[in-house]
Order: structure tokens, then C-alpha cells, then sequence
């Protein structure tokens, strides 16, 4: 079948690449680029781990046509932290401190989507947080966890100073009280 | 998983688009978003052996105004961008349907027209598509362009009225009424998001008759509503108007009974997440709340 030339911008670098038209954005990414951060989990658009930037848009790379994405910018798990893994993306920080992975298959979909969510609404409620995060899959933590990391992480990203675990959970004890 | 082997072409225009598609040839199909064109092609349910990648033609794309008060809405027109824009959310029905659709990954990709054009029949935009009575474009090089009614669209299973030479352009709501209510009410199956029964309704109030009935289950006088449409998705084998709710609602009759019409005229589906009886008895519960949903609306 024959190759199809195609122009990536990915993380910031040109690419250009030659594919057969069948290949799959998130194939391409892990197998030709090395971008092995972007994970392949059920190959269905189900789990979402697969997420990556598109244009600035989360979408599931396991249903993208490579081809379909010539021309476009891409944007992965990869281009989260600057430089060294020292120096994480606030919501990376924030699924560290939050416990906001166990085994963290799950873990680059949600960066990606929860980063498309707080590109688009700064300040988002818990509610609004589940919504977004309704195309990721979690076979681990029941979510709460995540959904603490992403607020937190919306939080340092609007300026406001990182909380701890501890801190959080503070902060959130009033409302669980009232709960009960 | 990885589809079978494809030829591959990206018109620029859709004049080129439609000069692809001109033999009419089955096995080339038309790819927008992909996101439910390329799952089919992964599993090899779908093997087409050319594809025509309408994804680039811009004039496809967007939503306007229409002079006589309606809207059109360009056929690659993404969920997410529908979701965006305020004129689609005056909609009650599409507020309540387009949060409900894929997730935000396929709404951001996704496309109304592909959408209609795949005809899953239980896709969730089918009930508003049907209840809204839109207005959807085809062109062909053939034949130039033709307008068919909803009610004419879905025609089975993943089939519709489209010719294998036409591509579907063009989304038409007609032009709204102030004095209308309308509202989608559905059972998520809770792993695909799918739905179980869909229901769309949009309540028109006579203007004869401008007192609503006192509570929704109360039955109102006979003419209290002008018209009423109702759009199903999920239950029968296609996505249909119930037309025997919206005659029970329009001569006067309580909601809940209206609503028990919902299937009546319908072989109802079964599968492993719902049987008949559970998914009929469902689709009574959604039209009930549609309906309810669309009078608290009614302005």
C-alpha cells in the first residue's frame, strides 16, 4: 500500500514522516517518534489514555488517522514537563502530591485531558472536572484522587501557591463534615 | 488494532470531493472526524477500500444564521464547537444532548454531519434530529443538491436516504418558535454512554391557550398544545417520530398516558444491557420526562 508523506508539528519540533494511510497518530507517536508516553490501553476510543493534543484539542490518538493529522501541531504527555523530569507540570506535581495515580497506565490521558480542561476553564469544579474526564478510564484509585489532583493542579496553574496533601485535605474538611 | 489496508484521498474542495465519489462506488467511504468510521475500521466491520477525507474542506464547516430565523449548521461542524456557541444552546433539547455525546475527546473530533451520516441507531443526536424536524443537505456531482427531511433520513440500522454519490453538507434547523419547549431525557448504558431509550420532545403551545395545566401529570384541556414532536433513539430498529405521543399530547391527553404510545408502533430492540420489556418500559420513563422537562421550558 503505498506511503503517504505527512508534516507533523510534535512538541514543538517538525517532523516529517512517510505512513501508510491505515496507521493510527498514536502508532506513529510510539513506534516511529519514541514517544512511548502516550499509552495504547483497550484500542477502542474507550480508555483515554491514548489522549494527546491536537491543535490544541484532546483527542484519543487511537482514533486519528495519521494522515488525518498532516499539518497539525501534537502535543503529549512528553512536552508536560520543561527540560528534566525535575521540573514537572503543575498538574503533574499535583498527581504526585494528590495521589492521583496508583499504577498510572492511566496517567498521560488524564494529564492531557485534564490540561485541554483548564486551558478552557481556569477555575473548575469538581463537577466540571468529572465531565471532563468522562472519556478516561481509571482502574485504580475510584477517581476522588484525581479529581483532588486536578483541582489542585488548576489551582498552582493560576498562580496560587501549591498545597500539600495535608493541606488539602484541610481545606476540603469543612465540606466533608458537612456531608456527614 | 490496525484497519485493513485503504487508498487514501484529501479533496481540497468539495466540488473534488464530490467528483471522487462520482462512480457511486460502495466500497469508498466518506471519513469526517473518524470517530466512529475509524473504530468500525479497527474491529474490520468496516473495510472500505478507498477513503474520501473531507476533513480539510472548510466551507463544511461552521454555524450561521439563516434570513428566515433557522440556522444551518455546516456538516463537520464538531460537537465541541456546537456545544460552544450560545444560538445551539437556546436549544433546550441540544444543551440537554450535545454534554451527553461520545466525551470530550470525541466531541472535540467528532462531527454532527458524521454523526447522522453513520446512523448508529442509537445515537443520541438522532431524537433531537428528528423532534427539531431538520432539514439535511446532500450534493452530488450527479444531481447538484437536495434537502431531506429527518423523517426521511434514517431508513435501518447504520442506513440512511444518502446515495453512495451524495455527501451530506449541511445541517438545517428550521426557524425556532419562542412560544416552544423542548427537552432530551436518556438512560446511559453506564459503559458505552449510549442510550438505552433517547427521547427528544419540543412543545409547542397553542395561542389560544396560554393557561399550562396546573401540574404536568394533570391532563390538560384538549388544544392547550399546538403541536408536539417527538424524536426516539435506542429503542426501535432506526431512530423514529412517535407520532402516536405526539397526537395522544395534542388531543389533550396526561403526560403519562401520552407516554405509555411511546413503542407502540415499534419492534422494540434487545440486547444484552436491556430486553424488550426493560428497554420499552425505559423509553415510557424518558418520554415522560421529556415531556415534563419540555413544559417547565415552555416559555
Amino acid at each position: 500500500m503505498a506511503r503517504i508523506g505527512i508534516r507533523l508539528t510534535v512538541n514543538g519540533e517538525p517532523v516529517e514522516l512517510e505512513v501508510e494511510p491505515r496507521r493510527l497518530l498514536v502508532d506513529v507517536l510510539r513506534d516511529d517518534l519514541d514517544l512511548t508516553g502516550t499509552k495504547v490501553g483497550c484500542d477502542t476510543s474507550s480508555c483515554g489514555t491514548c489522549t494527546v493534543h491536537l491543535d490544541g484539542s484532546a483527542v484519543k490518538s487511537c482514533t486519528v488517522l495519521a494522515v488525518q493529522a498532516d499539518g497539525a501541531t501534537v502535543r503529549t504527555v512528553e512536552n508536560l514537563a520543561s527540560d528534566d523530569a525535575e521540573n514537572l507540570h503543575p498538574l503533574q506535581a499535583a498527581f504526585v502530591e494528590h495521589h492521583g495515580l496508583q499504577c498510572g497506565f492511566c496517567t498521560p490521558g488524564m494529564l492531557m485531558t485534564a490540561l485541554d480542561l483548564v486551558e478552557r476553564n481556569p477555575d473548575p469544579d469538581d463537577g466540571e472536572i468529572r465531565h471532563a474526564i468522562h472519556g478516561n478510564l481509571c482502574r485504580c484509585t475510584g477517581y476522588q484522587s484525581i479529581v483532588t489532583s486536578i483541582r489542585e493542579g488548576a489551582r498552582t496553574m493560576r498562580g496560587e501557591q501549591p498545597r500539600t496533601w495535608t493541606e488539602a485535605r484541610a481545606a476540603e474538611a469543612p465540606g466533608l463534615a458537612r456531608k456527614r | 488494532m490496525i484497519p485493513a489496508p485503504f487508498d487514501y484521498a484529501r479533496p481540497a474542495s468539495l466540488d473534488e470531493a464530490l467528483d471522487l465519489l462520482a462512480g457511486a462506488d460502495p466500497s469508498i467511504r466518506v471519513l469526517a472526524g473518524g470517530q466512529s468510521l475509524i473504530p468500525l475500521m479497527k474491529l474490520r466491520l468496516a473495510r472500505p477500500e478507498r477513503l474520501v477525507d473531507v476533513g480539510r474542506i472548510d466551507e463544511l464547516r461552521g454555524i450561521r444564521d439563516r434570513p428566515d430565523g433557522g440556522m444551518s449548521i455546516g456538516a463537520l461542524t464538531t460537537w465541541a464547537a456546537l456545544l460552544d456557541d450560545p444560538r445551539i444552546r437556546r436549544y433546550g433539547m441540544l444543551a440537554d444532548a450535545l454534554p451527553q455525546i461520545g466525551d470530550v475527546q470525541v466531541r472535540n473530533r467528532g462531527t454532527i454531519g458524521g454523526s447522522l451520516a453513520h446512523a448508529d441507531p442509537t445515537s443520541d443526536i438522532a431524537a433531537p434530529a428528528l423532534a427539531l424536524d431538520l432539514e439535511l443537505v446532500a450534493r452530488s456531482a450527479a444531481r447538484g443538491q437536495r434537502v431531506i427531511a429527518a423523517t426521511k433520513f434514517f431508513t435501518g440500522p447504520f442506513t440512511t436516504a444518502l446515495e453512495p454519490d451524495e455527501i451530506l453538507t449541511e445541517v438545517r434547523i428550521p426557524p425556532g418558535d419562542a412560544a416552544a419547549g423542548s427537552a432530551y431525557a436518556a438512560l446511559p448504558q453506564l459503559a458505552s454512554g449510549y442510550p438505552i431509550a433517547g427521547v427528544a420532545v419540543v412543545l409547542f403551545r397553542s395561542p389560544s391557550s396560554p393557561a399550562a395545566p396546573a401540574a404536568p401529570a394533570a391532563p390538560a384541556a384538549p388544544g392547550a398544545y399546538s403541536r408536539c414532536l417527538v424524536g426516539v433513539t435506542g429503542v426501535g430498529d432506526h431512530p423514529y417520530r412517535a407520532v402516536e405521543v405526539e397526537r395522544a399530547v395534542v388531543a389533550g391527553a396526561s403526560f403519562s398516558d401520552a407516554a405509555q404510545e411511546i413503542a407502540t408502533a415499534q419492534r422494540v430492540a434487545a440486547d444484552i444491557h436491556a430486553d424488550r420489556e426493560y428497554r420499552a418500559a425505559m423509553a415510557v420513563v424518558m418520554a415522560r420526562r421529556a415531556l415534563d422537562a419540555a413544559l417547565a421550558r415552555l416559555g
